[in-house]
Parts: C-alpha cells; structure tokens; sequence
C-alpha cells in the first residue's frame, strides 16, 4: 500500500511520525502503543475502530476525541484523556 | 436554520449512499450526514486521500457508489456526527408532526441543526463481542476493526494473531493478515464444518462472493493455518497486552494455548437501533436478523409517518443487498412526499425490490451464522467486566438481577451498565442475554429507551454561546 508522506506528531510528549490523514488510533497501534488509557476496571485500548466503543478516547490539543475517527495531522499534541 | 430538506439521509454506507442518489437525481433536495471522513460506510470504505489501495471487488463497489452520489446533487456532510434528533412524531399530544429536527456536529466548528421533511436512517451495525476473561487487555480487538485497521490504514494489529468468532469476517481478516505479512496462530471458529455446509447452497446465488470465500480458505490451508470448528475464546492472558489465548472446543473438554500479540474477536453484528428508539418507532426482536430491529413495510417504512430504514440497521443483510434498500427507502420517501405519483413508484421500485430479494438471500444465510450464541453468554465468568465503560461485572449484573431488576433500563438504573460513553452498544448483547435468562426470553428483557445525546458531545460544543446570564428569571413575586 502507498502511502503519503510521514509527518510528526506527539503522544504523551514523544514525537512519532505516521503518514498523514492514518487514523490517529491505527498510527498510534502502529507506533506499539497500544494502551491508552485506564478505565474503570481495566486498560483503555483501541477497540472497535469505528467510533463506537469510546475506548481510544484521548485528548488531541487539549480537546477529546476518538483516535480511531480522528486523522493524524503535522504537530497535533496528543496526550491521554 | 434554512429552509427544510425533502430528504435528510444519516450514514453514508452502501445503502446511504443509494438512498441520497436516487432521491437527488429525482429533484428531491437531499443532505446525507456521515460521521466519517469519507463517503462508503464499513465494507465500503475508502482508504484516506493519499492512501493508494490496490483494487478489490469491495474498493470497487464503493467507488461506484461515491461515483454515483458525487454527481448527484446531494449535500454531503462528511465528518458531521449526528447527536440529536428531534420533530416527526416528536410534538406535544395532538399536535401535527413537524419536520424531522437533526442536531449535528461538524469537524470544526458551530454544531449545525437542519430540518427535513422524511428521515432515512441507515446507521449500519455495530459488532457483538460477548466477553471473556482478558477481553479488555491491550491487542484485543473486534474483527469489523480489524479490517479497517487492514483495508483503510494498511495497519497490522499484531504481527502473530488469533482470530476467532463466527462468521465469513473471520476468514477475510485471516486471509488479509497472512497477506500483509502477519502470522495467523490459530482460527477459532463457533460454526462446525455442518452450518458452513448448509449455508453454501444460498451463497451459489453470489459465485463471486462464494469464489472470494474459498480463496480465502485455500490461502488459509497453503500455510498450514488451525482452523479449529466449533471452537470459542476461553480466556486471553497477559500482562500489559495479550500474549496468549486459550482456545477450547465448545463441548468442551481441555483448551489449547497459542501465544500471540493481538486477537481479533468478534461474534456477530447487531443492528443500531438508536435513532429509531429515539422516535419510539415499533421494533421486534429478531434473532436470526442480529436482534432487536425496526418493524419494517416491504419499501423500508418504519412505524412512524416519513421515517424510513435502510441496510443492515433494519436487520443484517449485508453490504450487497443494502443499496437495494437504499433505493426502495428513497422511492417511498418521495412516494409519500407526493413527489413522485404511485404509478412512476411502481415502476421504479420493481428493479431494486428484485435486487432486495436477491442479494438478501446470501445476506440472511451470513446473519444467521454471525447470530447471537447463547453458550457464549452461559460461559461469561462471575468476575468478568461486561460493561467495560462502567466497570460492571456479571455477578454486580447477576446481583441486581436478584435485586428484583426485570427489564434493561431497571439494570440501567441499578447498576449503571450502558450508562458509560458508549452507551450500552458494547455490552448491550450480553446484558440483555443475562437479563433475558432471568425473564424469559429478550422481548421482555426488552432494550435501553432511546436517548439523546446519540453519540457522546462535547459540552461546550452544544451550547456554544449559551450562558447562564442570558437564561431569563422572572422577577419575584411581590411579599
């Protein structure tokens, strides 16, 4: 698959880079981070990929947001909800 | 707010995307609101701009689906979640029906309210996971995610995967995994050789589905993947993130470990209702169908005046068969308005009708595969979260039960499952099971009332300008 060109990004203050407009939560699985937050009861990870489920809730410039419907742009800050 | 739409579609999935093309290219002035970025629904969708996917059967139905609606005339709002509905039938006692009231949010921005003289739902479905001890660790996720993750984002879940569950998605997603260089450990199936054998005979109606289905098995067999039949998840063990499955046959006997770093899981695809539990439209529990659905007429009218349902939302007949559905929606829709008389409708609706019946047939044979499995439901441990928003486990669901909760919104109420921001759509299957165990069957278990907010809105967004200051107070009645 092709892809466009890598841009970066940062999630909880570490830069990544992922191709931009990839689903924030698909970047995030491809960069190995696979927990996103803690629930009640137990870890938050993206789930069902389609903004249903609300697992891979994070805060994307302060604002919340699913990552799964959320595209990567240059610069976001990313940090968990 | 301007002048009301003929026609407001919500969902822009296969039958979404017909429904809004036949009635724009009609006259009718049309909006079809869609949450994501992108026209083409689940099946269908299309991978981001920028993102060259090489072509398959499925790219290429979309893309004609998109081709279609672009020239059509319809308004698009893409990235617009729709959070609240109002009007129709939704007026003071003996008041007329108003125009329906769509409340929604863009990507940036005001949020926007339209109004629309008929209402097309094609909300699609969401997938059924009925828990399991480790169905919350890191690495497990549904199959319907899995083929996203795979087909719009080129994304791997994991590098060595289990998938398991019920359905023809189990063998697209192993097959798309093996493709894009992952290992498949083992397939875990709940159907025996026996269902798959007795569904084969609808699906000789779609040979190029049936032909897709087999090369996915084959692929399967060329790298010596398991596929264990009539086999469940027992556990998924690990630490911070999967590691292990534990797979077991589901007449039991001893389970087998096969170490991984993702799974894929799904048991079926449920129906969303929301909308049309909103407008208290009359629905029927329909197992066969992937459970609670609207009450339907042959052209997609619901119960209520001018509300209509298309595709797999008014009961699953797959992606094939929902822009069939789409166009028959549409053709009543303009029926009803009184733009388009009865003859030129008959006429219309005789191609889509037969198209309907046709692709249903291999449509239903799949939905009665991917349909709720009560062993599934029996097997949930005491300990096990079922509604992970909120934290409630089966024994708190159990305990409320014992407490004298009869019916779903009594185990709302009691224990808060499907209070939490998903708002009862994960766990809503197996709650309702539990209760229905207790009750006697799911129609007295019966569902969640429809509420607003539709899908979580952030606060500031909905009142905007809003202030307290501005809300007027009467001055006090005089001492």
């Amino acid at each position: 698959m092709a892809r466009p060109a890598e841009v970066a990004f940062s999630f909880d203050g570490a830069t990544l880079r992922a191709p931009v407009g990839e689903s924030l939560a698909a970047a995030l699985i491809a960069a190995g981070l696979r927990r996103l937050g803690e629930g009640p009861g137990s870890p938050r990870a993206a789930f069902c990929m389609m903004g249903t489920c609300q697992q891979c809730l994070v805060r994307v410039d302060g604002r919340l947001a699913q990552a799964c419907l959320v595209p990567v742009r240059a610069g976001m800050a990313v940090t968990p909800a | 707010m301007s002048a009301p739409f003929d026609l407001a579609v919500l969902g822009a999935g296969p039958a979404g995307m017909a429904a809004a093309t036949e009635a724009a290219r009609r006259g009718a002035r049309v909006v079809l609101l869609e949450e994501s970025p992108a026209p083409g629904g689940q099946v269908y969708r299309a991978a981001p701009p920028g993102f060259l996917v090489p072509p398959d059967p499925d790219r290429r139905a979309g893309d004609a689906l998109r081709a279609a609606l672009a020239t059509s005339g319809t308004t698009l709002l893409l990235g617009h979640r729709v959070w609240g509905l109002g009007g129709g039938p939704l007026v003071p006692q003996g008041a007329p029906p108003l125009p329906f009231r769509v409340d929604a949010l863009p990507p940036d921005g005001a949020p926007l309210t339209l109004e629309a003289r008929a209402l097309i739902l094609c909300a699609g479905t969401h997938e059924r996971i009925i828990p399991f001890p480790g169905w919350t660790l890191p690495g497990v996720i549904g199959l319907a995610a899995a083929t996203i993750l795979l087909k719009a984002q080129g994304v791997l879940p994991g590098r060595r995967v289990v998938v398991a569950g019920a359905g023809p998605l189990l063998y697209a997603v192993a097959a798309k995994l093996l493709k894009a260089g992952a290992e498949v450990a083992a397939i875990a199936d709940l159907a025996t050789q026996g269902e798959w054998a007795r569904a084969l005979p609808t699906l000789t109606a779609r040979p190029d589905l049936l032909a897709r289905g087999l090369a996915w098995r084959a692929a399967l067999a060329t790298k010596g993947v398991p596929v264990l039949a009539a086999h469940r998840v027992v556990a998924a063990e690990g630490a911070d993130a999967v590691e292990r499955v534990r797979l077991q046959a589901l007449s039991g006997g001893t389970s087998e470990s096969f170490d991984c770093d993702a799974l894929c899981v799904g048991h079926g695809l449920v129906p969303a209702t929301e909308a049309t539990r909103v407008f208290r439209a009359a629905h029927r529990y329909a197992r066969e169908s992937g459970g609670w659905v609207p009450v339907l007429d042959a052209d997609r009218r619901t119960s209520v005046p001018l509300l209509y349902v298309a595709g797999d939302g008014g009961g699953v007949r797959g992606a094939a068969a929902a822009p069939a559905a789409g166009r028959l929606a549409a053709l009543a829709a303009l029926r009803d308005l009184g733009l388009l008389d009865g003859r030129a409708h008959a006429r219309a609706r005789r191609r889509p009708a037969l198209e309907h019946w046709r692709a249903a047939q291999g449509g239903a044979a799949m939905a009665r595969m991917m349909a709720l499995r009560p062993a599934l439901v029996d097997a949930i441990a005491p300990e096990t979260v079922v509604c992970r928003c909120e934290g409630v486990t089966r024994a708190e669901i159990e305990a409320a039960l014992d407490d004298g909760a009869t019916e779903m919104n009594q185990l709302k109420q009691f224990t808060r499952c499907g209070m939490g921001p998903c708002q009862g759509r994960v766990c809503g299957e197996a709650a309702a099971e539990l209760v229905a165990r207790r009750v006697g069957g799911r129609e007295r278990a019966g569902f969640a009332t429809g509420r607003l907010p539709l899908r979580p809105v952030p606060m500031e967004a909905v009142l905007g300008d809003f202030d307290y200051a501005d809300i007027p107070v009467p001055a006090p009645a005089p001492l």
